[in-house]
């Protein structure tokens, strides 16, 4: 049983029970529902029709132009604001014409009534500044939000082994790196489907809300987000696993996770908020825990050049190299420690050379 | 080569404190060896050695006269002083897990799995989690772990430490069946009248040392005392009186007694049938307990 064989078999047990798992079932199917009820639910409101009363012929006829707006005839305005009052009608229009609502009178109907000045755009293709807004928040937070949720599952699955002891038997068995290494990478491809399943419903429901050119724009940000997504992942998914293989109890998980969950969450926040920052997004989109998110968002918004995202993977890829061989050595140095909490540095010296 | 498990010459400390010094002994093939010790003696260092999950400081296992390597250890069957399966698993889909791990293929691990839980009577149970079953099946179970893939050595430590009379029926007939097909097997226990009974080889250890090691008769020739017992019809009180006669025990017609060097016990016989009927009259061996009080001390 070579470490390559040996990974296979875990990852694969890994993969059936998660799978199997009514709670990781049910979540992943909870946040399909509020993804597709996000991108559909918005459109499906603003989609609504606004019912007019409207006693002038011409008015109505003005009016009924608008499929936004569904016009009611009455036989004169004060019939008209009578309808108002008992609520038949979210508004009316008078002879003025004035608007007559209870509280507030609908943007639509204003709209209708109203005529706009001609516009001529010089850079029709510049980002919608409400998606220059949303998208580096979306990508920044299913980052964190997968990257948190697998990475504690990761842990816990690994203190799990500890805590029940089959550790020792596992340990006796394959090379401890394969057990470390076979978690990370069920975990990437569990934390992988989800972001596919995500992405798909999302798109199918920008598709239903006819959000098309909002589509093409995301679709080159989001190439790329895959490939740091997963390395990140993985990058991060060592260090969960060490997290879990220092602690002896589910319940001091959370302890040892906490600097874990600082070198998640800073980025986050550094993304999400400094996003129209160049300078900053430009050393964010380097550093290997906030270029999964910050690269992405550059390649979005424009700011990248073509060259730039290969050389951030390429860090990336060396960073997490790094971290597999580091995350490796101390998961050695602990997963047999069952009996009180490990020190990175106890579990860096006390790695067992075994033959 | 024969097929011997040899330890030798293994040292090991934690921190400042020595465990293990110069630990040697062999397991042979088709024996059942216990391993005696009291508590922190390093009976389960000593295991976790053999099957490599803890680094030795010096010395070596050696299997078949070649030094351990991972691939032949994988061919070992271990179970742990602390027990523990998947909780959340099937009985049937981890120990197939644990045989696939250990280098069957699937089909196999099938076929070892479904003929094993047969064996110790989980057959029934296949498809359970783990810890839906009672304490005695999960322990069952567990010993099921260490034999899935049909291994070469066994090492189990303190493998009838908490199992239920039942289960200590069953696990016993399959390492006794395991031992006859040519394993060897070695086995831990702080529980000197269960190994008494059950092994062939001995190896006595205390801290950190290895104080005696060898067969079962041989040990017991080794450290045989000059004891013998007497049973008379009348009262037994005059070996008092007779030289070189030291007395162990004295209930009336019975007794108990130690020879003195050079003494020759057939001249106590016939001062006893001198005097009546002797109905019994025997050398005592020492009992395990006996000679590991006395290695020990």
């Amino acid at each position: 049983m070579n470490t390559y064989q040996a990974t296979r078999l875990v990852a694969a047990r890994e993969l059936r029970v998660k799978l199997r798992d009514r709670t990781f079932i049910f979540s992943t199917l909870f946040f399909l529902v509020i993804i597709a009820a996000s991108a559909v639910v918005p459109a499906l409101i603003g989609n609504g029709t606004t019912t007019v009363a409207v006693a002038d012929a011409a008015t109505a006829q003005l009016l009924s132009a608008s499929d936004e707006l569904e016009v009611v005839t009455v036989g004169d305005d004060a019939e008209a604001e009578q309808r108002v009052r008992a609520g038949d009608v979210d508004a009316a229009v008078v002879d003025g014409p004035v608007v007559v609502a209870m509280d507030d009178a609908p943007q639509s109907l204003i709209t209708a009534l109203s005529s706009s000045p001609p516009v001529q755009l010089l850079n029709p293709d510049a980002v919608h500044p409400v998606a220059l807004f949303l998208v580096p928040l979306v990508f920044a937070l299913v980052f964190f939000f997968i990257s948190t949720m697998f990475g504690t599952q990761i842990a816990q699955s690994v203190t799990e082994e500890k805590q029940t002891r089959i550790a020792e038997i596992l340990v006796a068995a394959v090379p401890v790196r394969a057990l470390m290494l076979g978690k990370v990478l069920a975990g990437g491809a569990l934390a992988l489907g989800q972001i596919g399943l995500i992405a798909v419903v999302a798109l199918i429901g920008l598709r239903m809300s006819d959000s098309g050119p909002l589509l093409t724009l995301i679709a080159p940000a989001l190439g790329w987000f895959v490939p740091f997504f997963v390395i990140g992942f993985v990058m991060l998914a060592a260090l969960w696993a060490v997290a879990g293989a220092l602690v002896s109890r589910q319940e001091d998980i959370a302890s040892v996770a906490l600097p874990l969950q600082m070198v998640i969450m800073i980025p986050f926040f550094a993304v999400a908020m400094f996003s129209s920052n160049d300078t900053l997004m430009r050393v964010l989109s380097y550093l290997p825990f906030s270029a999964p998110t910050a690269m992405p968002i550059r390649l979005f918004t424009g700011d990248a050049a073509g060259w730039e995202p290969f050389v951030a993977l390429v860090v990336l890829l060396l960073t997490t190299a790094v971290s597999l061989l580091i995350g490796a050595r101390l998961y050695e140095g602990s997963l047999l420690r069952t009996n009180s909490r490990t020190s990175v540095a106890t579990a860096w010296r006390e790695r067992e050379q075994i033959g | 080569m024969t097929s011997v498990l040899h330890v030798d010459r293994v040292n090991r400390s934690f921190g400042s404190r020595q465990v293990l010094t110069d630990v040697s002994f062999t397991v042979t093939a088709g024996r059942m060896t216990g391993f005696v010790g009291g508590n922190g003696a390093g009976k389960t260092t000593s295991m976790r050695i053999i099957l490599g999950v803890l680094a030795a400081d010096s010395g070596e296992v050696s299997w078949q006269g070649k030094r351990l390597t991972r691939q032949a250890r994988a061919r070992f069957g271990y179970m742990p002083e602390e027990r523990g399966l998947y909780p959340k698993m099937g009985v049937q889909e981890q120990l197939v897990h644990l045989g696939r791990l250990h280098g069957l293929d699937m089909a196999a691990a099938r076929r070892a799995t479904d003929a094993l839980l047969e064996r110790v009577g989980l057959a029934e149970r296949g498809k359970d989690l783990l810890e839906t079953l009672s304490l005695g099946n999960q322990q069952r179970a567990q010993i099921a772990a260490a034999l899935v893939h049909d291994p070469e050595v066994l090492v189990l430590d303190e493998p009838f430490s908490g199992l239920d009379p039942m289960a200590v029926e069953t696990v016993l007939s399959v390492l006794r069946e395991r031992a006859a097909q040519g394993v060897p097997v070695l086995f831990s226990s702080h529980q000197l009248d269960v190994v008494e009974r059950l092994c062939d080889d001995l190896v006595i250890i205390s801290e950190g040392r290895i104080r005696a090691a060898g067969s079962r008769e041989e040990l017991r020739a080794a450290h045989a005392l000059p004891r013998f017992r007497l049973l008379v019809d009348d009262d037994a009180g005059w070996l008092r009186d007779v030289e070189g006669v030291t007395i162990v025990e004295l209930d009336g017609p019975g007794a108990v007694f130690d020879l003195a060097p050079g003494v020759d016990e057939q001249q106590v016989l016939a001062a006893a049938l001198a005097r009546g009927p002797v109905r019994a009259f025997a050398p005592v061996t020492p009992s395990l307990a006996e000679i590991f009080r006395e290695v020990t001390r």
